[in-house]
């Protein structure tokens, strides 16, 4: 099946009713040795992530880096600005009275971090991306509101359209679908 | 009072925090969605007065502009008039906000999700009002840029050495914040809104801002990793931004400015007056919008139970600040609180020691906790009293200062006057729009919280979660 028709499959995609439901599927399509896919919830279902088997975020160090660049930026800025660009002696303290300067480098630290957990967490999603392909599917809009989906993307190693759709069954879909990409 | 029996989750053992027999999550969607999409009559009723008082707002701004700040009753001695006055009570109220979105997160107090994105709005409106004052009391907002440390032809730098200076950096960074993380939790809820959209304005509008969110647990992992590092950053952020704001006062020799116990006396007085201004919001909400159910009485009660809590604090913190005017020996010190309690100020005083310390005592009794009447009413005497506390700290210490001969009466203006409850304007029409075009509750939040979200549920949605109850 290299190239028969024009139409290209996204992949399966299957639906659930509940929580508990969509967690035990996950932990089957995991033990089946999928990879490339993925589970739809309209709330983060607490520890689906290791049902799923993945891995810790590595959002943090980005966090950690970015809150680091900020703060040192500040001090840098506030030193520099103090000492040598425009030294004054401001109510007889020190040049570098570097504890005046704690709550600006506090706060940029902050800041900085902040934007590198928000845009951090865009960017590891992959967000914004405003045309998927699992749109097209007319019950995928419920994912949002109270329904669970599971879908395995036709790019996986394992995907069979028969196989993948058998072990989908057998996890207790409540429909499944064939997508379009 | 059969109906505010509290039920419990079947697997915590704990009440249940969406009322109510079988509630799906599709239920919670409609409750919260359908306000937005078929919008009562009634949001006109509030909407058009809030525009009124926007009128007003932009009137006394644009006569400021044209005259200057002499319009204000602000003198020589008391050159900090109701702009500082205000200024620190809009932002205290905003504090309440990210107390709910960050601090009870890392309590892990789930009842949290109900009323965490009205609370982060209000922060978000709260603090626009409070720049407005700064911004135009330095008589030329359009140099509001100058405190920021931009290169300039006069080869000059901000000193970073003074606490106003550290105010422009933790409210800017403090208003940046409360939006990010305000969006944030927004995203996967605009994605429901977008998902419902029956019309393509909306369905355009909604899907533009939520990003293509598709609920993918890869998402998730992310998403929450980034929830709660926001939630650990806003904690200490929230903290410093009224402890700078306290040092604009504290770090001045003034006789009753110069105290270390602001810092935390501002903070606790912010959360009180915050949770107070997020009653006086949702108390309203929850009605009008049949939202009793999500946000519940137990809600309510939680929140008192705070504003108790805070307001005794506050309580607390007038009466060490009295003890160590006399304890420390220091005549100026003394004589500046002597003056607050018999002073030509006395009357916003005991004003403020009425509402902020004895009202909130009330809330002792359950019953007064759990009646949505004497909430609203106690929440308004709370949110007078703050107001109040600010003006005693900032008028009386400065126009009884060293020097008798420079000591004067200040009174505010019509323009003062007309310029608080302008901002008020501005304050409810952000929040009528708020509530008119977004989901005023966290959809996604209250769901996982409900006891049919957990994995380890037993049994369908239609489970035995009410056992015995009728």
């Amino acid at each position: 099946m290299s190239k028969p028709i024009k139409k290209k499959t996204y992949g399966l995609l299957a639906e659930y009713d509940t929580a508990r439901a969509v967690y035990h599927a996950c932990e089957q399509v995991r033990d089946a040795g999928y990879k490339v896919w993925d589970s739809h919830t309209p709330f983060a279902v607490h520890n689906l992530d290791k049902a799923m088997g993945l891995g810790p975020s590595v959002l943090p160090w980005i966090v950690f880096a970015m809150g680091m660049t900020g703060a040192s930026l500040a001090m840098l800025l506030q030193w520099w600005t103090s000492t040598v660009d425009y030294p004054i002696i401001i109510a007889g303290k020190p040049y570098f009275s570097w504890q005046a300067f704690v709550p600006v480098t506090f706060e940029l630290g902050v800041l900085f971090a902040s934007f590198g957990a928000v845009f951090g967490m865009l960017g590891l999603n992959r967000l914004p991306m405003w045309y998927h392909s699992l749109f097209n599917s007319e019950r995928f809009l419920r994912h949002t509101d109270d329904k669970f989906f599971i879908a395995i993307e036709a790019r996986d190693p394992k995907y069979d359209p028969q196989k993948t759709r058998e072990l989908l069954e057998r996890t207790g879909a409540l429909h499944i679908e064939e997508v379009e990409d | 009072m059969a109906q505010y029996k509290d039920e419990l989750d079947p697997i915590t053992g704990r009440m249940e925090l969406v009322e109510g027999d079988h509630v799906t999550f599709h239920d919670v969607t409609e409750a919260v969605a359908r306000p937005i999409e078929v919008p009562s009559s009634r949001w006109w009723i509030a909407f058009i007065p809030s525009v009124m008082l926007l009128g007003v707002y932009l009137i006394s701004i644009a006569y400021l502009l044209y005259m200057g700040t002499g319009i204000w009753g602000l003198n020589n001695p008391v050159a900090w008039g109701w702009a500082i006055v205000n200024f620190v009570f809009w932002v205290g109220i905003g504090h309440a906000g990210t107390l709910i979105s960050a601090v009870l997160f890392l309590f892990r107090q789930k009842w949290r999700t109900s009323i965490n994105r009205a609370a982060e709005a209000m922060t978000i409106f709260a603090v626009i009002c409070a720049l407005q004052f700064p911004t135009f009391h330095t008589g030329r907002p359009w140099f509001i840029y100058w405190p920021l440390p931009l290169p300039n032809q006069m080869e000059m730098w901000p000193n970073f050495r003074s606490p106003l200076l550290w105010d422009v950096f933790a409210v800017s960074t403090y208003f940046t914040v409360s939006l990010l993380f305000w969006y944030v939790g927004l995203i996967p809820d605009l994605a429901t809104m977008r998902d419902r959209a029956k019309t393509p304005i909306r369905r355009f509008a909604y899907g533009l801002f939520s990003l293509g969110w598709r609920g993918s647990t890869r998402h998730w992992l992310n998403y929450e990793k980034a929830y709660m590092i926001l939630a650990g950053l806003s904690t200490p952020l929230v903290l410093s931004v009224h402890t700078i704001v306290s040092f604009d006062f504290a770090a001045s020799q003034l006789p009753g400015w110069h105290t270390t116990i602001f810092p935390p006396y501002f903070v606790a007085g912010a959360i009180f007056s915050g949770f107070a201004m997020v009653l006086t919001l949702l108390l309203p909400v929850r009605a009008w919008f049949k939202l009793e159910h999500i946000i519940t009485v137990k809600h309510l009660e939680n929140m008192a139970k705070i504003i108790l809590l805070t307001g005794t604090m506050v309580g607390y913190a007038y009466a060490m600040e009295f003890f160590i005017a006399w304890y420390s020996g220091n005549p100026y010190e003394s004589f500046a609180f002597q003056n607050r309690l018999f002073g030509d100020y006395w009357w916003a005083y005991w004003i403020m020691v009425s509402c902020n310390v004895i009202s909130p005592q009330f809330f002792w009794f359950k019953r007064i906790r759990r009646s949505v009447v004497w909430l609203f009413i106690l929440s308004i005497f709370v949110n007078i009293g703050m107001w109040f506390e600010r003006f005693v700290i900032t008028v009386t210490s400065l126009h009884r200062d060293f020097l008798p001969s420079s000591w004067d009466y200040y009174s505010p203006t019509v323009w003062d006057v007309s310029t608080l409850v302008g901002s008020f304007g501005l304050f409810f029409t952000l929040f009528c729009l708020f509530v008119r075009y977004l989901p005023t509750v966290a959809i996604g939040e209250v769901k996982s919280v409900m006891a049919i979200a957990n994995p380890h549920y037993h049994g369908d949605s239609h489970g035995d979660s009410h056992g015995e109850q009728h």
